[in-house]
């Protein structure tokens, strides 16, 4: 119903691929630096070009978009400092390589969300689905539920918390970043990871390959307590820590000096 | 990619307009699979057997006397219905092609579906008491409008958009499949099965029919296959995920259940709501949201889970 009002306006070509359609609408309520609208009767693309009217030419710095209908690829690709709400729920791909924005998103995300974020800070009120935070490089990014499987797969910076459960392979071909998980974990916790963090407060239901529990030191606690008071998610529960145990690879220990005399 | 879809109302049985419901779930996922739309419908229960079948394929060519040939056809599925003790009472005609028929018959379904089918290019697509399947090429709305869903009153529906990637954009490789011979029994496949070919042989063996080369069709039969062996829909769909390889999220429905299973790799996508009234599910949220118009809670449910839900 609703949420199909905007899709509808969609005009498909003979591939049934939808054509670009490059306007701003310009329907926000603006105040000052902040802005509101509703997105329920527009499609994806004339969301994303009004979010980037907003904050690119208008120096908007507080937008809230309501009813997104779990639409696809919103909010992706914003590259400037600013706060973002959204007062629902977000389809696949939504804050996708974004570079700075503080995102709260109120509802539930589907696959792939904040793909490939660099920095900034994205919020999600309830559960996400899999390949959440697929290759982020930096920021933070907070699931307030549960998430699917393959939650930071091929993360290479950053820091994931989650606190409701997490499903398969998580952490899976991780390089970098943290990883906190508030709850239970499914099967292949940090399947092939080559290095980077996962701390896991509730039973692991199986290590992947390679992946092995870590010494904690002073750094750990001391992140703990910064990342859960920065957020205001209350005392960090008690955490098993895992790390690569760097067995799967073969590792080059030679100097690129001495690499060099090899070859 | 292909999306998929279900929908069971669970209020005391309250039938609804399951048919508009399920088509605005399958047209917001048109981006999913444009090629064809199917859907399995459940209406009430009735004393009668209902037969969805076709004579044709949407994209036969049409020579000089496809017409005539159809035609023709139609009157011998009827003829033989009627050899077999089939007292005929109602027949629709729904696009040139395809026909709905109500009949009384107490004999096996096996027996129908192989002397109809022995009428060259004709398919049964569903035969049961309540469930009818409805498949044809175009998205949601086209099919929609042309086999008159608008206004189908049921109690429970899937449906499936498709992306073919395993076999011909026709209506005999189009989604949701009947699980021949066992009535009522009908299934959608969003993923691929890789151990496809050992076990359409194998049930091929024990003498189902595949009317398809497409790998989903074995999914049904051998759920079905299953429950005649008494199991439970949960107890088969539970030993599919040891026995079937590869990458899916398929959804079950049979005469009063509605069941879905996850591979053990959660690779195919499905979002879950489930309320005290309704249960919904879908490849994508927006299908969901298409359907309930307020703020919902929704989940994807993990690897390797089987969910049945009766109505």
């Amino acid at each position: 119903m609703d949420a199909l009002a905007g899709e509808r306006m969609i005009t498909y070509d003979a591939r049934g691929l939808a054509e670009p359609d490059d306007t701003v609408l310009h329907v926000s309520e603006l105040d000052g630096d902040r802005a509101v609208f509703d997105a329920k009767n527009l499609t994806t693309r004339q969301i994303n070009l009004e979010l980037r009217w907003l904050l690119y030419e208008e120096g908007v710095k507080d937008v809230t978009v309501l009813n997104p209908g779990a639409k696809h690829s919103l909010g992706v690709g914003i590259l400037t400092r600013c706060r973002i709400t959204f007062d629902g729920s977000l389809g696949y791909f939504g804050c996708g390589l974004i570079d700075g924005p503080e995102v709260q998103i109120k509802g539930r995300v589907g696959w792939s969300a904040c793909e490939n974020m660099m920095s900034g800070v994205v919020v999600i009120e309830s559960n996400a689905g899999s390949l959440t935070g697929a290759a982020i490089r930096g920021g933070d990014l907070i699931v307030k539920g549960q998430v699917g499987a393959r939650t930071g797969i091929d993360q290479k910076g950053g820091t994931i918390i989650v606190l409701g459960r997490a499903g398969s392979m998580t952490g899976f071909m991780m390089q970098r970043g943290r990883q906190i998980f508030c709850d239970d974990v499914g099967p292949g916790l940090g399947d092939s990871m080559y290095d980077g963090t996962i701390y896991v407060a509730g039973k692991v239901k199986s290590l992947g390959i390679d992946c092995v529990p870590g010494e904690w030191n002073v750094s750990d606690t001391e992140l703990m307590e910064r990342k859960f008071r920065i957020h205001g998610l209350g005392d960090p529960p008690e955490f098993q820590k895992f790390v690569c145990g760097k067995r799967l690879y073969n590792y080059d220990n030679l100097e690129p000096s001495e690499r060099k005399l090899v070859l | 990619m292909c999306g998929i879809a279900g929908i069971i109302y669970r209020n005391g049985n309250r039938e609804h307009a399951v048919g508009h419901d399920m088509t605005a779930m399958l047209q917001s996922m048109k981006h999913r699979g444009p090629d064809s739309t199917g859907y399995a419908l459940y209406g009430p229960a009735t004393e009668l057997i209902i037969m969805r079948y076709k004579l044709a394929d949407a994209n036969d060519p049409r020579d000089f006397e496809f017409a005539q040939r159809l035609e023709h056809n139609r009157a011998d599925v009827e003829a033989r219905l009627r050899a077999l003790g089939a007292k005929i009472h109602g027949i629709e005609k729904e696009t040139g092609y395809a026909y709905r028929l109500t009949f009384e018959y107490d004999g096996e379904l096996k027996a129908i579906t192989d002397v109809v089918e022995d009428v060259p290019h004709t398919e049964v697509l569903s035969l049961g008491h309540s469930l009818e399947i409805i498949k044809d090429l175009g998205d949601a709305e086209q099919v929609a409008e042309q086999y008159r869903l608008d206004g189908f009153i049921g109690t429970h529906a899937i449906g499936h958009v498709r992306m073919a990637t395993e076999s011909d954009v026709d209506i005999s490789g189009a989604h949701p499949y009947w699980a021949y011979p066992f009535g009522d029994v009908a299934v959608v496949h969003n993923g691929q099965l890789t151990n496809y070919f050992q076990w359409k042989h194998r049930l091929e063996r024990s003498g189902h029919r595949f009317q398809s080369e497409c790998d989903s069709e074995v999914i049904a039969v051998y759920l079905a296959q299953k429950m005649g062996d008494g199991y439970s829909l949960e107890d088969a769909m539970r030993e599919s995920l040891q026995e079937l390889d590869g990458v899916f999220t398929y959804i079950c429905v049979t005469g009063d259940a509605l069941g879905v299973a996850k591979d053990e790799m959660a690779a195919k996508p499905l979002v879950l709501y489930e309320a005290d009234d309704i249960v919904a599910l879908a490849s994508e949220e927006i299908a969901i949201r298409a359907i309930v118009d307020h703020e919902i809670e929704t989940w994807d449910p993990y690897e390797g889970e089987v969910m049945v839900w009766t109505r």
